[in-house]
């Protein structure tokens, strides 16, 4: 336990700062379940490099400031929990997370909101590929996903429920057909929006394109209008929501439906 | 289009002894027996039968009897009945063929093949009516050596031990999801756990919340679909398993077709009703060893490491080099599932084809974690197809930890293994979701037969292990020397780690 306390540099009222350098991931996320449930609501720890599944496992409410970068599964399983990270995040951000909010003011790497069900991500930077893989909604329980940059191959794969979101922001790469291929392969729930043009070429085939209608661009409004609230951009708010999206829906909710008899 | 199917059973009725009750008309799933009432007589579409078998075991005058048509294609010993008829349904519908249950070609069956010894003369075999015979079994991350404290005359335990499962008995009831299967079904498995003081594992459909009360006995699965998944899933069961594959589809994905998710299905797998619940083949996050490992420490995160985890896979060719790397990437069981292990439903040319037998999965994991020295770091369940004790002891003795039985626990409770789980139909009311049908599944009735198996089966397992002159379960573990095979070759024997009997 000493390696552990040697690490809080602050501890006040309910908030604590730590310093994460070379504390391995085991050691830190046990600090964050130990604070959390004795009424600590707000954490900074700096010098994270790499430690995984952080705010993994947390049964009392916690805000969890992360400067420098996260390791692998960055909130996996986490229920109702908020992070903010000030640098890149690795693969698996939000895997299986239930509810709560992530904000990255970075990259994330692949397969982040993996079967995510509940929650916010909110993505400054690129996402890497099978983004959003088997997001899926229940109840009223829905989850959202927003990229500012653009997204790789695979987005949304399996897709069940929720919404992704792409604003491609940070370039035009995102446009480009060779920059996201295979969209919403297997899906069959949820809503993929991107902003701008996509071939029909990059997208699966259990997926396809519809208009935006008064409801989407509504809801995409509110979103965009969300996502800034957590980043400074250099684009304005308005720019951004006049431009054109696209709406990408599955075919049928029933993919497997004439494949066996 | 006309169909060229043969029916594969006939029905036939003794019109004398039939008093038009309607039974057989209620109890059939599949539309075979209608009333013609201008003849005042009940008449069957035979064409429809599975030969479940319900309508025979209910009719109150045993007036029915299904038998296998005569009437059969010309067949020879390349071009089977089974074949013929394959294709000719796949040219009518044109699509993949499905079946449940598990795979039933005639591969060699090894548990056939091992005989087990017993005491004679110069060592007592054991009365399990008069002497104890241990059969509990302890499941999990075992340390490699032991170290003691002591002082004023106690001794102590110093070393830590890993979370485990502690079984009364080395049978654990095998996944089944709720989807699959009903809430009867899970309830009656769950209580027959609590009873056996064993476990019951939900599968990956997620856990009813009427089946919490018996989490204690409860192994939580997380698939890639991670149905039913949050941290309330995962800290109700006494274990987690991740499953990577099963034995009747390795390399397949498992869908639940909507119609089968229904409200309460969708609601604990929280997903909408109606829409295919797709487990993808793969799970997205795992590509390698390494990914597993982060998934295995991502669960052990998510429940404070007070949970043993498991990876179950189907036995494939390459399963001990797997079942190594599993070890070590911190797992504390491996499930293998063997080419017999059982679904709800697969492609047939997949159950029929890929995976390899228990026995020479077992036999070749546990010999080489042994040579790795990495034994110790986890427990191996067998599964696939055991169909009775003597399967049990021989798989153990083999080198298996313990057995899961899915199969045989559904016969106890009433299936025929017509292999028509896909339909979700099932007329005795075990593969069907339909409210209606699954009524006809009482778990109250279910569960005592359950039970009354499992006992049965401990007791013939102390007797195998009594006359073998054992008092524990842990003596013949991987204890081969207590085997010997008939009928096999030189390398089967020498996979098998046995010798040939007379040696």
């Amino acid at each position: 336990m000493s390696v552990i306390n040697n690490c809080i540099k602050k501890l006040e009222d309910n908030a604590a700062i730590i310093d994460a350098n070379e504390v391995p991931y085991q050691q830190l996320n046990m600090l964050l379940r130990k604070l959390s449930v004795n009424g600590i609501r707000t954490v900074e720890i700096y010098n994270v490099c790499g430690q995984r599944y952080i705010g993994t496992g947390l049964k009392a409410p916690l805000e969890i400031k992360v400067y420098g970068v996260p390791g692998n599964d960055l909130g996996a399983f986490m229920d109702g929990q908020r992070i903010f990270v000030y640098g890149n995040a690795q693969d698996g951000c939000g895997n299986t997370m239930n509810d709560g909010l992530i904000v990255v003011h970075g990259d994330v790497g692949d397969v982040a909101g993996y079967a995510m069900r509940g929650g916010k991500i909110f993505v400054k930077g690129n996402a890497g590929f099978r983004v959003g893989v088997h997001m899926k909604e229940y109840s009223d329980m829905k989850p959202i996903m927003i990229i500012g940059g653009k997204a790789g191959d695979f987005l949304g794969e399996y897709m069940a429920g929720g919404i992704i979101l792409v604003l491609g922001l940070t370039g035009e790469e995102q446009r480009d057909e060779q920059s996201m291929k295979f969209v919403g392969v297997g899906m069959h729930g949820g809503t993929i929006y991107i902003r701008g043009e996509i071939k029909c070429k990059c997208m699966g085939k259990e997926a396809r394109i519809e208009e935006t209608d008064e409801y989407d661009l509504c809801l995409i409004r509110d979103l965009i209008k969300e996502f800034f609230t957590y980043f400074d951009l250099e684009i304005s708010i308005n720019e951004v929501i006049a431009d054109k999206f696209v709406k990408i829906v599955p075919v049928s909710t029933r993919p497997y439906g004439r494949l066996y008899g | 289009m006309r169909t060229y199917l043969l029916p594969e059973y006939i029905v036939e009725r003794d019109d004398l002894k039939c008093t038009r009750c309607k039974i057989c008309i209620e109890q059939c799933t599949y539309g075979v027996h209608y009333y013609n009432a201008a003849k005042n007589i009940i008449e069957s579409r035979s064409e429809r039968c599975v030969n479940c078998l319900r309508c025979v075991l209910f009719c109150p005058v045993n007036a029915i009897t299904v038998r296998r048509n005569l009437n059969a294609y010309r067949e020879n010993y390349h071009w089977t009945y089974e074949f013929i008829a394959s294709i000719k349904r796949q040219a009518e519908l044109g699509s993949a063929l499905l079946s449940g249950m598990g795979c039933d070609r005639p591969y060699l069956t090894f548990w056939d093949k091992l005989l087990l010894n017993a005491c004679q003369v110069t060592n007592p075999p054991i009365d399990p009516i008069r002497e104890p015979i241990e059969i509990r079994t302890y499941l999990g991350r075992k340390p490699k050596i032991l170290e003691f404290k002591t002082g004023d005359g106690d001794i102590e335990l110093e070393t830590k031990i890993a979370p485990d499962l502690c079984a009364e008995t080395p049978i654990l009831f095998a996944a089944m999801s709720y989807g699959a299967v009903n809430l009867n079904v899970h309830e009656a498995l769950a209580r027959a756990a609590v009873e056996c003081g064993t476990y019951f594992n939900c599968g990956e459909g997620g856990l009813h919340p009427n089946l919490y009360k018996y989490s204690e006995h409860i192994i939580v699965q997380v698939a890639s679909g991670r149905f039913g998944v949050d941290l309330k899933y995962l800290n109700a069961g006494a274990a987690i398993e991740i499953k990577i594959g099963q034995g009747a589809k390795p390399g397949i994905g498992g869908h639940l077709p909507g119609e089968k998710v229904s409200k309460d299905i969708a609601a604990v797998r929280m997903i909408p009703a109606g829409t295919d619940a797709l487990s993808p083949a793969p799970h997205h996050d795992i590509y390698s060893i390494e990914d597993l490992r982060q998934l295995i420490y991502a669960l052990k995160e998510a429940t404070e490491y007070t949970k043993p985890v498991a990876v179950k896979i189907a036995a494939v060719h390459n399963s001990a080099a797997i079942a190594s790397g599993i070890a070590r990437a911190g797992a504390d069981i491996i499930v293998l599932d063997g080419v017999r292990g059982a679904t709800g439903a697969a492609p047939k040319i997949i159950r029929d084809n890929v995976g390899i037998p228990i026995e020479l999965a077992i036999a070749s994991v546990d010999q080489r974690l042994r040579e790795e020295g990495i034994r110790n770091e986890v427990s191996l369940i067998a599964s696939g197809g055991i169909r009775n004790s003597a399967d049990v002891v021989k798989a153990i003795a083999l080198g298996a930890d313990a057995v899961y039985i899915g199969t045989a626990a559904l016969i106890a409770m009433g299936c025929t293994l017509c292999q028509r789980c896909y339909t979700g139909k099932c007329s005795w009311g075990i593969a069907t979701t339909d409210p209606e049908i699954s009524k006809r599944l009482n778990p109250e009735d279910a569960y005592k037969r359950v039970v009354n198996l499992v006992r049965a089966w401990n007791i013939e397992i102390k007797e195998m292990l009594g006359a073998m002159g054992m008092d524990s379960i842990e003596s013949l573990r991987g204890n081969r020397e207590q085997l010997r095979g008939v009928g096999l070759t030189d390398r089967e024997l020498k996979i098998l780690g046995v010798k040939m009997a007379g040696e």
